[in-house]
């Protein structure tokens, strides 16, 4: 029987008996439940599911994401969002003003151009619609990207927000995390290379307990390892 | 028994020395670096990524795609030109066929995942140990898997059933039989198997159960490198 | 996916860059380790940051060209394989990869870095052909400078196989103690400019937002042996002057960590 917060590879054994039920990333075979993929072990009364420690995004209704523009069409734009299903984010969906039917639409968006936006609907293929309409959805201008894994995000995002508002308030950086794990953080250049490594820290280590402590050490005495 | 001291002093039954890391290759989603005796092969794997050609897109699952190739300097004679071969080819199928039973091709329809594997040196066992780096690769890019698939050669020198040939004892100037195997763990069911040579069939059936010891001993290194890559702290961020 | 184009280019204008090194550092950690390739006649791996580069020698006897009759023969090849990248796909070399082989190829090539008379076995008759063949395992920017220093810590290290004098069979499988005659040691170092900054060792963000670069290959004495230009903008001789400059110092710098990766 595996211990919460283990790390358990594809195939791993996790509990014999009927106990206990599968969970997320794990599968029951005869009396035995398995692992599914490479991650971290967690017990919840009698669910064992399995965090992953990597892998691809899956696409969710009301996911916020950042795309990359990558092709313009009649409706709108075609977007990459770092998985192997692209997504469409039709003009309609895009601004609240009115869009002549012959309006260039690389004005709005051009390629290379990328944006903050959220997923409106999945098809059961993956192809994905997208919305940005909304406040705090907009193309993106300065800072810098990074990716991450995104199985790490939530991690990065930390319990109620609290890891990565420790880092937006150590930098001061604006920073937007996309649940495709694709990151951006605006800032003085300095500050964002900081959270940069901070986030990346927290990705490399997400398996680990005591990041908010060692975030804290990290970003607190920062000043002395930056030069 | 003819052949009973092996050419490299091993047991009949022992493995060349061994070596399994993952996570080699930052640029991929997954990787890994297996060495066993003076076969290296590095794998990558790229993906759930969109599949072209078009047509072969499945809106029900997804393909796992191997690309197997040696490095020209990597042959134990002259360079070998770059391009591909039909063996390479062939290694490639083979390799698909051996990986893709434990993967939950479902999770990522229309896509595909792709698996590179490169060797800058070879000393046989060449597709064996593609195909468990491909394993641990797959593994550490999180491809939802039921298991691990783990690979190793058997067979026999001049009636001797050994395991893990080295490239002087599939040359033997005797009868030889290379077999290569892939297994899964939980199950103990067999996804490649080939062979050249002759053999018997009690050899041969002595030879598989031979495979289904020496593949526990290539799963056990695999599991390590996986749990070792998240053992310790990564704190180089200066 | 991900191109930081204009931020590069605006930190650039400021003499910055992302990850915040000096515009003349190269990334750490550096790496250069030989025999790496039990069946190469000569074989290293670089690592400069996360890129990660292998070269291989392999040597061949043929018959000399008609019109170098009493020389052997030296090739550079280059894979940029997709295990390295997610840019690169399977099939034969690309524009990048014949560029990085034919960048490399004339800087050992013109500075005549191998004596090609000393590997002239019978004139006319019987040389040895050198092959190097360059092969990526991480592409994290500036493969040109990694596989100059791999191309020439592989022919550094490497050694002639045995070859049997009554059949002419050259047995791979035993070297002999003897090193090809190198004369010089030519090392490429690629200068790039954004925003009116000159930088060395591009991170792959870093060469896509990149304008114009200079790889320039110098030997030990500081002679310029072979020059490639590469990118959409044009360079004033200025900039060219400064650029030299910037590369034949790093050379220097490069040249240093070969040097101590061989003694060990």
């Amino acid at each position: 029987m595996i211990k919460e917060r283990e790390i358990v590879v594809p195939g791993e054994c996790l509990a014999e008996g009927l106990d206990y039920l599968p969970g997320e990333n794990t599968y029951r075979e005869g009396d035995k439940i398995f692992a599914k993929v490479l991650g971290l072990t967690g017990i919840s009364g009698r669910v064992l599911k399995i965090t992953a420690l990597s892998g691809p995004y899956v696409p969710r209704v009301e996911d916020k994401i950042i795309a990359k523009v990558i092709d313009i069409t009649m409706n709108g734009w075609r977007m990459s969002t770092g998985t192997a299903y692209s997504a469409m984010l039709n003009v309609k969906d895009a601004t609240t003003r009115f869009v002549n039917r012959d309006e260039d639409l690389s004005k709005i968006l051009a390629i290379g151009d990328y944006v903050v936006v959220m997923i409106s609907k999945v098809t059961s293929q993956n192809l994905i619609d997208l919305y940005m309409k909304d406040p705090g959805l907009h193309k993106i201008s300065g800072g810098r990207l990074i990716k991450i894994n995104c199985q790490k995000v939530p991690r990065v995002i930390g319990k109620q927000g609290s890891m990565i508002t420790l880092i937006k308030d150590k930098t001061g950086c604006n920073i937007t995390i996309g649940q495709n794990g694709i990151v951006w953080i605006k800032g003085e250049p300095d500050k964002e290379l900081l959270a940069e490594k901070a986030i990346k820290f927290i990705a490399d280590n997400s398996h680990q307990e005591g990041l908010t402590d060692k975030m804290q050490a990290f970003l607190g005495g920062a000043d002395h390892g930056l030069q | 028994m003819a052949y009973n001291k092996r050419v490299d002093g091993r047991k009949l039954d022992q493995l060349r020395p061994m070596e399994a890391k993952a996570g080699i290759i930052p640029n991929a989603d997954g990787s890994a670096f297996f060495k066993i005796g003076k076969t290296i092969a590095y794998a990558a794997v790229y993906g759930p990524r969109e599949l072209y050609p078009k047509f072969l897109q499945d809106p029900k699952k997804g393909i796992i795609r191997c690309h197997y190739s040696m490095m020209p300097f990597s042959g134990s004679g002259e360079r070998i030109r770059p391009g591909g071969n039909r063996r390479s080819q062939e290694i490639s199928m083979v390799m698909d066929a051996a990986l893709a039973p434990v993967i939950d091709l479902s999770a990522f329809p229309n896509a595909v995942v792709d698996v590179f594997v490169d060797l800058p040196q070879t000393d046989a066992g060449t597709r064996c140990a593609a195909i468990s780096a491909a394993a641990i690769a797959l593994a550490d890019a999180g491809i939802p898997m039921k298991d691990l698939i783990s690979s190793v050669a058997v067979g026999q020198v001049d009636g001797t059933v050994v395991a893990d040939l080295c490239y002087d004892e599939e040359a033997y100037d005797a009868i030889v039989s290379d077999i290569p195997v892939a297994m899964t763990h939980n199950t103990q069911e067999i996804t490649l198997l080939q062979m050249d040579g002759e053999i018997s069939k009690a050899d041969l059936i002595k030879a598989l159960e031979l495979a289904q010891k020496a593949t526990g001993e290539i799963y056990q290194l695999q599991v390590k490198a996986l749990k070792e890559k998240y053992s310790g702290a990564k704190n180089d961020y200066q | 996916m991900i191109i930081n184009k204009e931020t590069i280019a605006e930190l650039a204008r400021q003499g910055k860059r992302l990850d915040g090194r000096a515009l003349t550092d190269y990334r750490q950690p550096i790496k250069i380790e030989t025999a790496i390739s039990w069946t190469a006649e000569g074989s290293a791996k670089v690592q400069i940051g996360a890129t990660i580069v292998m070269a291989g020698v392999k040597l061949a006897i043929e018959k000399p060209y008609n019109d170098t009759s009493d020389e052997g023969g030296i090739m550079v090849n280059a894979e940029l394989l997709p295990l390295s990248s997610p840019e690169y796909e399977p099939g034969p070399p690309g524009r990048k990869a014949i560029e990085v082989a034919r960048v490399t190829d004339r800087g050992i090539r013109e500075a005549k870095a191998l004596d090609l008379k000393k590997l002239c076995r019978i004139p006319g008759e019987k040389a040895w052909f050198v092959t190097i063949d360059i092969i990526t395992i991480n592409d994290a920017g500036n493969l040109f400078d990694a596989a100059s220093l791999a191309a020439m810590a592989a022919l550094k290290s490497a050694k002639f196989p045995i070859v049997d004098e009554t059949t002419g069979a050259i047995d791979y499988k035993h070297k002999t103690n003897q090193s090809l005659p190198l004369l010089k040691e030519p090392l490429g170092v690629t200068v790039y400019k954004v925003n009116g900054s000159f930088f060395v060792d591009p991170s792959t963000e870093e060469e896509q937002a990149c304008e114009a670069r200079l790889t320039v290959t110098s030997d030990e004495k500081g002679t310029i042996s072979a020059l490639q230009k590469g990118g959409d903008t044009p360079l004033a001789i200025a900039d060219i002057d400064k650029m030299l400059d910037l590369a034949l110092e790093k050379a220097k710098f490069l040249r240093k960590e070969l040097t101590k990766a061989l003694k060990q």
